[in-house]
């Protein structure tokens, strides 16, 4: 099995080519380690970061900027946009504070991308 | 009390800036900002990818605004918020800041030098004209994504994106995830505007169509949008007859450029380049008025916040240099843009102020395949930047060592694309 | 029951309704949409013209000059943006300067002052960025700009102050005459009933004639399509420019506005109702035919913040009656109802004239054969506060204008530089804004280089607060249709 695609894990954006089978994968045409990483996720568990917004009560604003803290299995992204649906913090929170602890059964957790102040 | 330096923004651009100042050895320092945080655009931009160079990691907007107010925190930095600047006046050894505040009323400050941070503006649906009617519903990217990130507003739920600026994309992927359906993404060039990695993260993973070589041409719906029509165009950019496609929906968002804010710039006197449409400013971002720097979109439009922060560091450095009487100003080069190159940036050199190297930042007119770029003083090419390819989204980083240019006497750098087996 | 119902509340209604405060009548001014002045009055060209165009047997030719005159205590008295600029009609041939002599003669006998034929130097000398093959032109003195949204606010907000009635999102979709003979008016609210009816309804007063009389006009809506330019070339030109006219009216033109923008426009082109769509050939149509008075616009198509159309009023026969195509400014064949129609250009122009002329001339000698002689309204102030605008101050104003109020410290919009004050002034004005499109109106939020792209959010939320309501309640223009906001992004809050 072959396949063409773009690595996303920085600006450059190689034109990978990712050809082998079940875990023995040669990837070509990345310029760092982090292609290859990419591009055999790609084929066996394509994984992406999710950032959103949870409701917060008591801060200047009323959405905390989040975000997994690692990333998440592709297909899961929009169960995980269900489950930060439900999050509701209070101010004050730190950057980094957990605000869902292993979303979805991931072992990911969601964390806050920003300081908020209580006022 | 005269201030050393005062910035006038206090976005990625003028906190990087106002660190570096400090760090120089610029004592008094005061950040002007006129929204009610710092962090600038970033505390909108919630999603990952910023950083990769300046920490080699992926942070997402707010994270890479909160090292940054970090830092100048550590470093004691004062900051006004909800402070508007009026005008500046340029009196030679000082400068005038008018600037206006609910807590601080209305101030003139004296400082000798001054940064100018501002950042950059959409362009909006007036700018390009799109013909139709003006309902509400047409939302510029970043005031969408400010409704929808920060206010906690949906900004509609049946969208078609004119424009594949990074923006844009950004918010077609953000817009999918809190429910909306992104019925298209049209481009009128032929080729994205937006970086690879969005358009295969934010689009291709959502199944978000992106119609190059499209624009629109009629906006439906007196009061809110209820419908586009969209046209391919022909190698002129003119829709062609006969390709007309109207798709529903009930918000337009536009993603389609970015216009550095120089209004102020303007009423000193400071010279603007039309062609990045920002200051012309040496390599340590001095501005054509001494002691008047300046960096970040301001300047010109970057796509990527870690060479807004690269660049402030030049103007901070500058700036402090400036009011310890130790920035030269002996001019040696100006920079020249030859064929492909739609900009460069700095326009002028002082060999002197650089310390190891220096990065020209430059943009290409088209996407060039199999091509370098190669500068010049003269007929002698000095250096060549080589890349896989180079388009017009992606800002060319050409570092130049010092010791190349000392060199060579005063003169002219010009930027060529070339093929790569160019010689010349 | 009211005495008077005035149906349209744009620049012509409300400077009826004004003129009738001035007596003891109870007036109510209805207006379909969801603020005043927000057709015709919303999109034209904003110029006070010289009054040397429409002939002197029409109504248009003996109005003008003498509104051209009252405009400035008018707008003093409602401290609306006015300017006095001038005006040059140009000539680019012997037969347009022959043309313009006739203007000049027809000037005269509209009693126009300060009118001047230039030769070719002069037009140069005082013009500098204008075509070089222009031979010569008419200047008139007295022409100026006007911001006709504002001008229409206060006035409406002037006539509410001395006790008229507004009621806005008020339609009206029939009116019948009662038993008692006076009107009853239904509309998309409740029904009004009036003893007087007068119609100024624009652009649809043949269609609210018509459900009273035999129509005996009709109303041609004819689009006209503009550009606004930043005001960084505002000064490009600072007379207004008017090509020379044809029989379709006085042609593109290049002006200054009187907030410091570059106007350019409008074409007339003949559309349905309502339709204020721009489209692209019309768009480039006005671009080619400004260049050909001001070839310097060529640079700055990019300066280009935004385009719109409005549609005209103009009035041609039915089938079975002829019309001159002049103002219609009469009490009707139906008894007691009183119709302001055809109020096309120079309609703006003529206001403070037409209108003191209507009440007077019209109305008050209907109501005295009615036996109606009402007394004259002693507390009538043609003043309203003024509206501050903050930019406009001198520095010390401007310190003491936050240290009085810190709202005034607070810039919503930066490049209009709008303050919170301002905003919340004119939301809780008589004749409020309630839309972000009102806002924009009255102060000017959104209407400079980014369009609102920066400030929206925040005049949205302010409007929210003063009004008390949720910001996704908060529309940009037509009451339940113009949302801005639908819902919020979380299920909990």
């Amino acid at each position: 099995m072959k396949k063409e695609m773009i690595c996303i894990s920085c600006p450059m954006g190689c034109h990978l080519t990712v050809e082998g089978e079940d875990g023995n994968y040669t990837v070509t045409g990345n310029t760092c380690k982090n292609g290859e990483i990419y591009g055999i996720q790609e084929m066996t568990n394509p994984q992406r970061v999710v950032p959103s917004t949870v409701v917060i009560k008591g801060a200047m604003l009323s959405r905390l900027p989040v975000k997994t803290a690692d990333t998440v299995p592709k297909g899961k992204i929009f169960d995980v946009m269900k489950a930060i649906d439900e999050v509701v913090v209070e101010a004050p929170v730190k950057m980094g504070d957990v605000v869902l602890a292993d979303v979805c059964g991931t072992g990911v957790d969601v964390v806050a991308t920003k300081s908020m102040a209580a006022c | 009390m005269i201030y050393d330096v005062v910035i006038l923004g206090g976005g990625p651009a003028g906190l990087a800036a106002a660190i570096e100042a400090k760090k120089e050895g610029a004592e008094n320092v005061l950040i002007l900002e006129r929204d009610r945080e710092l962090g600038g655009i970033l505390n909108q931009c919630i999603h990952n990818g910023f950083g990769l160079h300046t920490f080699k990691e992926q942070l997402t907007g707010p994270e890479y605004a909160e090292r940054y107010i970090d830092m100048a925190a550590e470093l004691n930095i004062p900051y006004e918020l909800n402070t508007m600047v009026l005008d500046m006046q340029d009196n030679g050894d000082t400068k005038m800041i008018h600037a206006i505040s609910e807590e601080n009323g209305y101030q003139a400050l004296e400082t000798k030098a001054v940064i100018l941070t501002m950042g950059c503006r959409e362009r909006t649906a007036g700018a390009i004209g799109i013909p139709g009617f003006r309902p509400s519903g047409v939302f510029t990217a970043g005031t969408a994504q400010r409704f929808i990130n920060m206010e906690g507003y949906m900004a509609g739920k049946e969208v078609v994106i004119l424009g594949s600026g990074d923006i844009g994309l950004i918010m077609a992927r953000r817009m999918t995830l809190e429910g909306a359906h992104v019925k298209a993404v049209c481009e009128i060039m032929p080729y994205s505007n937006g970086l690879t990695r969005n358009i295969v993260q934010c689009l291709e993973d959502y199944d978000i169509p992106l119609k190059l070589s499209h624009t629109i041409t009629f906006i439906h719906g007196k009061d809110r949008v209820e419908a586009v029509t969209v046209m391919q165009v022909d190698d002129k950019l003119k829709p062609i007859p006969g390709t007309e496609e109207i798709i529903e929906c009930d918000t337009l968002l536009l993603s389609v450029g970015l216009i550095p804010e120089n209004e102020i710039s303007r009423g000193a006197g400071v010279e603007i380049d039309r062609r990045t449409n920002g200051p012309v400013v040496s390599e340590l971002r001095q501005t054509s008025i001494p002691g008047v720097f300046a960096s970040g979109n301001v300047v010109h439009v970057h796509d990527l916040v870690d060479f807004v922060s690269e660049e402030s560091v030049l103007a901070g450095k500058g700036a402090a240099r400036y009011v310890k009487g130790e920035l030269k100003n002996e001019d040696n080069f100006t920079t020249v843009n030859g064929d492909g190159i739609g900009y460069v940036v700095p326009q002028h050199v002082t060999v002197s102020n650089i310390d190891k190297d220096l990065t020209f930042y430059m943009r290409v007119r088209k996407v060039f395949e199999g091509s370098v770029v190669n500068a010049y003083i003269g007929d002698e090419k000095i250096a060549t930047k080589r890349a896989q390819k180079f388009v017009p989204a992606e800002m060319v980083n050409f570092k130049i060592k010092k010791s190349v240019l000392e060199k060579y006497p005063n003169g002219e750098i010009k930027f060529v694309v070339e093929p790569k087996e160019a010689k010349k | 029951m009211y005495d008077i119902a005035i149906i349209g509340a744009g620049i012509a209604g409300s400077y009826v309704a004004r003129e009738l405060s001035r007596y003891q009548l109870d007036v109510v001014l209805l207006d379909g949409e969801n603020d005043v002045g927000n057709q015709i009055t919303m999109a034209n060209s904003a110029i006070v013209h010289g009054g040397f165009d429409a002939p002197s047997y029409k109504k248009k030719g003996q109005f003008n000059a003498p509104g051209n005159i009252m405009y400035e205590k008018v707008c003093r008295d409602l401290g609306v943006p006015y300017k006095r600029t001038g005006s040059l009609v140009v000539a680019h041939t012997e037969h347009e300067m022959m043309k313009l002599h006739e203007l000049y003669k027809n000037g005269l006998q509209n009693g126009v002052p300060d009118m001047r034929i230039l030769f070719q130097d002069e037009v140069h000398e005082m013009e500098e960025n204008l075509a070089p093959d222009i031979c010569g032109a008419l200047y008139s003195g007295t022409a100026g700009l006007v911001s006709p949204f504002e001008l229409c606010v206060k006035v409406a907000e002037n006539a509410v102050d001395n006790g008229v009635t507004l009621k806005l999102n008020h339609l009206v979709t029939n009116i019948t005459k009662t038993d008692a003979g006076t009107f009853k008016i239904e509309t998309t609210d409740e029904d009004i009933e009036a003893r007087y009816v007068v119609n100024a309804a624009g652009v649809y007063a043949d269609d609210i004639y018509k459900m009273v009389g035999d129509p005996y006009f009709k109303i041609l809506p004819r689009r006209g399509v503009y550009f606004i330019f930043d005001k960084e070339i505002g000064d490009l030109v600072h007379n207004v420019i008017f090509p020379c006219p044809t029989k379709n009216g006085k042609g593109i033109l290049v002006s200054p506005t009187v907030h410091g923008n570059l106007l350019i426009g409008p074409d007339a082109m003949p559309v349905e109702k309502g339709d204020i769509s721009t489209t692209q050939d019309r768009l480039d149509y006005i671009k080619e035919n400004a260049l050909k008075n001001c070839p310097e616009l060529g640079h700055y198509f990019n300066k280009i913040i935004r385009s719109y159309a409005g549609t005209r009023n103009t009035p041609v026969a039915d089938t079975y009656t002829t019309t001159d195509g002049d103002f219609i400014i009469e009490e009707s064949p139906v008894q007691g109802f009183c119709n302001i129609a055809g109020y096309e250009s120079p309609g703006l122009t003529s206001i403070p004239a037409a209108g003191y002329w209507m009440v007077e001339e019209v109305i008050l000698p209907m109501l005295k054969r009615d036996g109606i002689e009402p007394a004259v309204n002693e507390d009538f102030d043609p003043k309203t506060r003024p509206h501050i605008y903050f930019e406009e101050q001198p520095e010390d104003v401007k310190r003491e204008l936050i240290a009085k109020d810190p709202k005034y410290g607070k810039i919503i919009c930066r490049c209009e530089t709008v303050t919170e004050a301002e905003i919340i002034d004119v939301i809780h004005r008589n004749v409020g804004a309630t839309t972000v499109k009102g806002v924009k109106k009255r102060c000017r939020p959104g209407a400079g280089r980014c369009q609102g792209g920066f400030c929206s959010p925040r005049v949205v939320e302010i409007l929210a607060r003063e009004l008390g309501c949720e910001m996704d309640e908060v529309m940009y223009d037509a009451k339940d249709k113009a949302y801005i906001l639908n819902g919020k992004t979380k299920s909990q809050n």
